[in-house]
């Protein structure tokens, strides 16, 4: 029986359809209006309240597993700060993340905002070992775990770091990744502990984990692509001038779309198939 | 140490902040002492894989030589001008070696988790009684909000009705009973940890040590 036969469909078949829906809208560049949620535009605002010259530390808290869901509000971010003359202190609490946070500097600090001078404007302090231990220490004492950045720099030397002394002098924290260590320890060990305000960003099987901590110690949180296209709609309806650069994020919602709407398809049929089979079976 | 932490936690003053922050930095250096231990565990373990034959010996040789490789490249700073600097500069064998292979593979084993989730909810969301029906409903209204089909789906409601809206219903269910059963995780994992952590600290779990034994 067809019904039956459905069931039981061979799961290539199920592959081949997701293969085509991400393929086809990344193919044709569809891209999808965004409407921000007030959970990922409490980091905008945030980020626009701040004075210029305030301090922002943004952690890369990730692997390359989830490059294409964090990068693009990693890189909303860091435009956003910049373009509003934030000093921005980086850093990564992951291995993975420091080659990530190199890669994202050059691409997107060097190459887009070529006036903004290293241990001025910014600072790339890479990875550091000791997870939660790391937070904890900078929280009091920034200079006990980075005395230099990733290039040899003396931190204490950088125009950059003249008034701060640890996280209480941060104006705004943003880790990117949702695994461990990451968002919530730094709510634990930074946000809560100097009272600074503490923001994320991470993958959207991450994100249900957090809500619990939004509003009240996280400001706002950006999950998974939908998080970057809404920031990235964001920025470039207040900056028309990131309107021109690729906007990872918003593209990536096509496909993710239609991939949705496919799995969505899918479960449909596969209800359809057991309720139809299984009338048929009492029938007989 | 344990106790030292907690006084600093919850007495932050003198001695017990700068105790703290003592205590803290010995951890990291400690941690960075788990990187040596963590290495030497899999040299043993995946070169007892090779030396006993086991049937996945050629997985564990991989295995043994991606990691000498990368530590070879990043210990002696190969292809570095002069031999020095950051190891993530272009021109690094180990910045090379993380980009060309690491990196995307790591992309590839989670870019296949769209392709195992399609098929595992073709088979496994089935309405077969109430509680799978809320499941299989919340999932669905939680996957048309997380995309801008929802809004079009649902935008020719009216105001007064907007709460009937995908993307609104969505929000709902993430900051409602999501909210209420991951808090509920939250605040029991956190009881479990301090049991623990007490326990561990007054020397009456001591299975870390390698003995089950009280």
């Amino acid at each position: 029986m067809f019904w039956e036969r459905l069931l039981r469909l061979d799961r290539r078949w199920i592959f081949l359809f997701v293969a085509v829906s991400v393929l086809l809208p990344l193919l044709f560049n569809l891209e999808c209006h965004q409407v921000p949620t007030p959970i990922v535009r409490g980091i905008f605002d945030k980020l626009e309240s701040l004075p210029p010259g305030s301090h922002v530390l943004l952690s890369f808290d990730y692997g390359p597993s989830t490059v294409p869901e964090i990068s693009p509000m990693a890189h909303a971010v860091i435009r956003h700060c910049l373009e509003r003359d934030l000093k921005v202190v980086f850093m990564a609490l992951w291995a993975t993340g420091q080659n990530l946070l190199t890669s994202t500097v050059d691409s997107v600090v060097k190459l887009e905002f070529p006036h903004k001078v290293n241990g001025t404007d910014y600072a790339n302090f890479g990875y550091k070992a000791g997870n939660q231990g790391v937070i904890n220490v900078i929280a009091t004492d920034f200079y006990k775990m980075f005395t230099t950045d990733i290039s040899g720099m003396p931190a204490r030397t950088m125009p950059l770091m003249e008034d701060v002394e640890n996280m209480s002098d941060m104006s705004l924290i943003i880790s990117f990744g949702g695994g461990f260590p990451g968002i919530k320890e730094w709510v634990q060990f930074a946000g809560d502990v100097a009272h600074v305000p503490v923001a994320g960003g991470c993958t959207a099987v991450s994100a249900p984990l957090l809500y619990p901590y939004y509003p009240q110690q996280l400001i706002g949180l950006m999950g998974g692509i939908k998080g970057a296209a809404e920031y990235e709609a964001m920025l470039t309806h207040t900056y028309p001038k990131f309107d021109p650069l690729p906007k990872r994020g918003m593209l990536a919602m096509g496909p993710q779309t239609v991939a949705h709407l496919v799995i969505m398809f899918f479960i449909v049929v596969g209800n359809l198939a057991y309720f139809l089979s299984r009338s048929h079976k009492a029938k007989a | 140490m344990g106790f030292v932490l907690i006084f600093a936690f919850f007495i932050p003053h003198h001695p017990f902040d700068a105790l703290g922050e003592d205590v803290t930095v010995f951890f990291d250096i400690v941690a960075v002492f788990a990187f040596i231990l963590g290495g030497g565990n899999l040299l043993r373990m995946h070169g007892n894989h090779i030396y006993t034959r086991h049937k996945d010996r050629w997985f564990s040789a991989v295995t043994l030589a991606g990691f000498l490789l990368m530590l070879f490249a990043g210990l002696f700073k190969i292809g570095q001008e002069g031999w020095c600097g950051a190891v993530d500069q272009p021109g690094a064998w180990f910045n090379n070696i993380y980009t060309a292979t690491f990196d995307p593979l790591q992309s590839t084993m989670y870019a296949l988790l769209a392709f195992f989730v399609a098929s595992a909810s073709f088979r496994a969301f089935r309405a077969k009684n109430r509680e799978a029906t809320i499941l299989l409903v919340a999932a669905f209204i939680v996957l048309l909000g997380r995309t801008p089909a929802g809004d079009y789906a649902t935008d020719w409601l009216p105001d007064s009705l907007s709460i009937f809206k995908v993307s609104n219903l969505a929000n709902w269910i993430m900051s409602v009973p999501n909210l209420a059963g991951q808090r509920a995780i939250v605040i029991g994992i956190a009881l479990g940890v301090v049991s623990l952590s007490l326990r561990v600290i007054l020397g009456v779990e001591r299975s870390h040590l390698g003995t089950d034994k009280s």
